[in-house]
């Protein structure tokens, strides 16, 4: 079905159960239904039942709301938001491998600063360079690198939040009963 | 006080009501067989084949509305059991599965009868389970089963490792079930609700379509009421055979690839098409973008995952179907206080006067034969001689789509057939479980020759465990729906289909411990049943029918539901065929 609107990034939030299998049963649901998932990133919230994944999907309006809405049906799957175009910061960690030829050395530092990347190793002739940014900001700094010989790049995936003072993931309600495979209570077989 | 997993396990299933288990035994299951020797309350039925077990834990949960329960081994028994649980999966069928696994210690390490079984069942169910502390057995039973029940019914998959069912722990036994993930909406919203409401009463050409949605909720009642109270025509998915009945004056019967005529033609020229507890499934809709072009469209679900997933839908309603037809029907109620505007009155007679005609002029219907038995006869027959009061399982394939337009339901739940996923061998089976549920009524197994092929071995079951399932066997002597498409769709290559003449089913049966029957002339047909219908052991009657017979109306794959085929094409209709298949 096509709903006339056009492919694009869509940055969204889930928040699931902290438990072995949910990875995988995410990861599964993109593979069994043919979207396309351009990054994940996964780690545990500030109640460590909880974990927060970050997903970035490609996708027209219709299919987004059918990602969504699988999303939500995954069992282990308490809350999933769109933060695409409500206000929203979102970060990626890179680390590159360049070539620094001696000529080089000056010119890849200087881009480093501007960019505020790290150096974080160095040989007679590589830097391994650590920066944090936004999809724009990376894909800069990685062309201006390209010309002295790019050996390797490693990304997180992409992590956000939303902009302002609530939070927009974490559920408003107050936090409810117990989950059944944490309840305290022993019942005796005699009953 | 502390039990054995393996006990603990029992214990929670009777604290969850069940009273019949269908089971294969084997190594990593023995501590629950060794258990139930002496565990008393559970009937257990040993199936000949794991998917067996699945597929008669769906006919006992769709005949009952509870939940099915089944229990075999590791490694090969579960993977047996994954055909079943996609079937399960698709026709939304809650069912528990509980399948053995290796011990704790041996996972991972390739050990004998092992398999990675939550990895192959993950797509497979809506939810599944490790159990990886004999403490966890109690709430994970409790979370299986309201997961299996609740919201969408589906399969859930319970993982036991051998060493959990043999070490001692304390039973821990939640008295409810609350989970912060999992919480499904059963009430639609008013506002929606109200919309539908005069929607339904302004539409000229409204249609209702119906799916199994309505029998998971138990909604027929209310569907009636509200059919009657509009006056809206009524078709039925395959899965919804039984929520209306078939012989109402409402009814259009089935819809789509081999749906009534009426009902594919109302369907598309409506204007307004209420659509409860159904999916749009590709079998239903032909191609997507000529289906129901002119209407507005009214989707009433309890999976939100469903709505607008093939087709835009214009008023949602996420609600469990009952309650929602409950207040739909007060909403209309409420509408019809204000007077419906004359030029509304007007066209709605007229709809019904078209939807009359067509049912008029376009009638299922098949060339009688005095030599040659017609399959549809023989379903016809039945259904006159059982009132359309027996309960009906089908495989999957022509014998399937003839029972759906021929026999005449009358009530909900009395209609078991593997719609979604297709499972030929479903039949037997799942007749076991429906008999085991309901040991005084009459349970008829409508088969194909080759569908039956797939789990014949279960007339054992039926011998041994006193299970009297009528089995009819629609015999054309081949894969009867693959050879339909070879002929109309393939230019009449025919290839791989021929069964020709064995087994010999009187034989087979007899070698069961079953009663065996054969008839192949029209004449013989009507006895023939009578016979079967007062023998009180399982029967397999063999019906030798004519084999170029198809199945008719026919929507070729990938065509409009217009496109439809009424009887053997000429080339001109072939060609169309042809062209409109795209590619399944």
């Amino acid at each position: 079905m096509n709903n006339g609107s056009e492919p694009r990034k869509h940055t969204i939030a889930v928040q699931v159960e902290n438990k072995f299998g949910v990875l995988s049963r995410v990861a599964g649901l993109f593979s069994a239904r043919g979207y396309n998932i351009e990054s994940l990133s996964v780690g545990e919230t500030l109640d460590p039942s909880v974990s927060r994944m970050t997903l970035v999907v490609r996708g027209d309006e219709f299919v987004i709301e059918q990602v969504m809405k699988q999303l939500h049906k995954l069992i282990d799957v308490i809350k999933v938001t769109d933060l695409t175009d409500d206000g929203h910061v979102d970060r990626e960690l890179v680390l590159v491998r360049v070539n620094a030829e001696p000529q080089h050395r000056e010119e890849i530092l200087r881009m480093a600063d501007i960019f505020r990347a790290k150096v974080v190793d160095v040989t007679q002739v590589s830097f391994v360079l650590e920066v944090t940014g936004d999809e724009g900001k990376i894909d800069a700094f990685l062309e201006l690198l390209r010309p002295m010989g790019i050996q390797e790049v490693v990304r997180t995936g992409k992590v956000a939040i939303s902009r302002g003072p609530k939070s927009r993931t974490r559920k408003a309600e107050p936090p409810r009963k117990a989950r059944v495979s944490d309840d305290p209570r022993v019942v005796g077989f005699a009953d | 006080m502390k039990l054995s997993g393996a006990r603990m396990l029992l214990e929670c299933l009777k604290r969850e009501g069940v009273d019949t288990i269908f089971g294969l035994p084997g190594g990593a299951v023995l501590p629950i067989y060794d258990a139930l020797y002496d565990f008393e309350g559970l009937r257990h039925i040993l199936v000949r084949q794991e998917a067996a077990a699945g597929h008669a834990a769906e006919g006992y949960a769709r005949s009952t509305g509870k939940v099915g329960v089944c229990l075999v081994t590791s490694g090969p028994a579960a993977t047996n059991l994954v055909t079943a649980l996609q079937d399960a999966l698709m026709d939304s069928i809650p069912i528990v599965a509980f399948t053995g696994q290796v011990p704790t210690h041996l996972i991972g390490n390739d050990a004998f009868q092992e398999a990675d079984n939550v990895g192959i069942t993950r797509s497979c169910t809506k939810h599944n389970f490790l159990v990886k502390d004999g403490k966890d057995i109690g709430p994970i039973v409790r979370e299986a089963f309201h997961i299996a029940s609740t919201g969408r019914p589906g399969p859930v998959h319970v993982d036991l490792p051998k060493d959990i069912l043999v070490k001692e722990a304390e039973l821990v036994w939640p008295e409810s079930v609350h989970m912060r993930s999992y919480n499904p909406n059963y009430d639609g919203h008013p506002g929606q609700i109200k919309r539908a409401a005069r929607l339904l009463l302004r539409a000229r050409k409204p249609v209702l379509y119906v799916g199994g949605g309505v029998i998971s909720a138990d909604a027929s009642a209310e569907l009636l009421e509200l059919a009657e109270l509009t006056q809206i025509p009524v078709t039925t998915t395959l899965m919804g055979l039984g929520a209306f009945p078939s012989e109402h004056p409402l009814s259009l019967e089935m819809l789509g690839m081999h749906g009534t005529y009426y009902a594919n033609m109302a369907v598309h020229h409506s204007d307004v098409l209420v659509a409860v507890g159904a999916r749009f499934d590709d079998r239903v809709t032909g191609r997507v973008d000529a289906f129901a072009p002119h209407a507005e469209i009214v989707h009433i679900d309890i999976d939100p995952s469903s709505i607008s997933k093939n087709l835009k839908v214009h008023v949602p309603i996420v609600g469990d179907c009952r309650r929602v037809l409950r207040a739909l029907v007060e909403a209309v109620r409420e509408e019809l206080k204000t007077e419906v505007p004359a030029p509304v009155r007007d066209a709605r007679r007229q709809w019904q006067t078209q939807v009359a005609e067509w049912k008029e002029k376009f009638p299922l219907r098949y060339d009688w034969d005095d030599d040659v038995i017609k399959p549809q006869y023989v379903i016809q027959e039945l259904s006159n001689l059982t009132r359309g009061e027996a309960l009906v399982v089908t495989g999957v394939g022509q014998h399937q789509m003839w029972a759906a337009q021929y026999y005449k339901f009358k009530h909900p739940r009395a209609w078991f057939t593997s719609g979604g996923l297709g499972t030929m061998g479903y039949g037997l089976p799942a007749a076991m479980g429906v008999q085991a549920a309901h040991p005084g009524r009459l349970v008829v197994n409508i088969d194909g020759d080759g569908s039956f092929q797939m789990n014949s071995q279960e007339m054992a079951t039926c011998f041994s465990e006193n299970l009297p399932v009528k089995t009819i066997i629609i015999n054309n002597s081949g894969h009867g729906m693959v050879r339909q498409w070879q002929r109309i769709i393939y230019n009449e290559r025919y290839f791989a289909i021929d069964l020709p003449g064995v087994p010999d089913w009187v034989r087979l049966a007899e070698a069961y411990g079953c009663v065996g029957l054969r008839v192949s002339k029209p004449s013989e047909v009507v006895p023939a049943l009578e016979k079967m219908l007062s023998t009180p052991a399982p029967v397999i009657l063999d019906v030798c029918v004519d084999k170029d017979e198809c199945v008719f109306p026919m929507v070729p794959a990938g065509g409009a539901n217009t496109d439809m085929i009424l009887e053997l094409p000429n080339k001109a209709a072939k060609d169309k065929a042809a062209k409109s298949q795209t590619g399944f």
